[in-house]
């Protein structure tokens, strides 16, 4: 086994330990250069470090603040054109009078989305990621300190549509919930697994349509539950409201449970953000 | 991109807590189940580390296997995907247990 770079390194496991091997372009070579360093400096450092550990560490700092205040927060994934944001205004409107709740809208460009949540009469602040696919925890943390966040609200993080790249990266929520929408694909669970893994929750969005599509709702779920035998699953549509009361009540209890694990922590001095 | 900036970052530090200038060859651990394609990361590993301490460097990627812990037989099988069933009682889905990875494994450096 390769002890210079450490391909299959040490569990044995690994099948087809494979030096050498192809790359993409066509290239075969082995590793054996790595082993016959020339003169002077050059040598071979081990790091084994994670790739989003600056990513993990955010997140955990965000959760941990978020945790001091009691403070709910949902990473809402899914493709372009799932209705998030209809979903997400049609929610507010039903919580607003019971709950604090701000939002943070993650975008490539615009402030469009973010100027539909205000219009409910919610903070809300928009992320433009430029040319990145997704928010980050560094972000979320600076957004979060600018909503000012008050002690037991609600904070619905409406990631960029994308089911690929927001799955790696924890933004500190409690839970990640992917909307699907019936207008998609069922097998999309299956297409993009990683992102129905790491949810717990599917919302199934925009079902008052069902009676006009193809979609084989048990299917979809069947391949959702294949992906991840522990996802819950509410069947909303924003414009009929159905299944909206369920959705609210997950919401509502995840908020009181947020309060309550503040209460009973040991008090600290108050966060003056 | 992400990823590759996180990458740079984890250079840079040890670039100065092991005191080197120049690294030739970047080693990076990418499972088969991480859900990164990995011809994006060649591509944005080109566009990070221009102007850096690693441009023009080599990129190597490691791939390891997709594996999958079946609680019923208790034993690990290779897997393709997240879903795929247990090969032995045909259990979905198994405990992944590897080819999640997305590490900075080594570097060559002078």
């Amino acid at each position: 086994m390769c002890t210079t770079c450490g391909c299959g390194q040490g569990e044995g496991r690994i099948e087809g330990d494979e030096h050498p091997h192809a790359h993409a372009d066509g290239m075969i070579h082995s590793h054996a250069h790595m082993h016959e360093h020339g003169i002077g400096q050059r040598r071979m450092v081990q790091i084994e470090r994670n790739l989003l550990e600056k990513n993990d560490a955010f997140a955990k700092l965000n959760r941990e603040q978020f945790a001091e205040k009691g403070i709910f927060v949902l990473n809402l994934v899914s493709s372009p054109g799932s209705g998030k944001t209809t979903l997400l205004t049609a929610t507010i409107e039903r919580l607003k009078d019971r709950l604090a709740i701000a939002v943070i809208e993650g975008d490539q460009q615009t402030t469009h989305d973010a100027d539909r949540i205000r219009a409910t009469g919610v903070p809300a602040i928009q992320i433009n990621t430029g040319k990145g696919c997704h928010l980050d925890a560094h972000m979320v943390g600076h957004a979060a300190e600018r909503l000012n966040l008050p002690q037991d609200s609600v904070l619905m993080i409406e990631n960029v549509g994308n089911l690929v790249c927001p799955s790696a990266f924890d933004l500190g929520e409690a839970h990640k919930v992917v909307i699907l929408s019936v207008t998609e694909g069922e097998d999309k669970p299956l297409k993009y697994p990683d992102m129905f893994a790491a949810a717990d929750l599917l919302v199934l969005n925009k079902v008052d349509l069902l009676p006009y599509l193809k979609f084989e709702v048990d299917q979809c779920l069947d391949f959702a539950h294949r992906v991840n035998p522990r996802l819950k699953i509410i069947r909303t549509s924003a414009v009929t409201g159905e299944g909206m009361a369920a959705w609210t009540d997950w919401i509502e209890s995840g908020a009181r449970a947020a309060k309550n694990s503040r209460s009973e922590a040991p008090s600290k001095p108050p966060c003056h953000a | 991109m992400s990823l590759m900036e996180g990458m740079l970052h984890i250079m840079d530090e040890n670039a100065k807590a092991q005191g080197f200038g120049r690294v030739r060859t970047v080693i990076l651990e990418i499972g088969k189940l991480a859900g990164v394609e990995v011809e994006a990361l060649r591509f944005a590993f080109e566009a990070v580390t221009e102007g850096s301490i690693a441009e023009g460097a080599t990129l190597e990627i490691e791939e390891p296997q997709g594996l999958g812990w079946c609680v019923e037989c208790e034993r690990e099988s290779s897997i393709e995907t997240r879903y795929d069933p247990c090969p032995l009682c045909g259990k979905v889905p198994l405990a992944i247990t590897g080819g999640t990875e997305m590490r900075v494994k080594a570097l060559d450096v002078e």
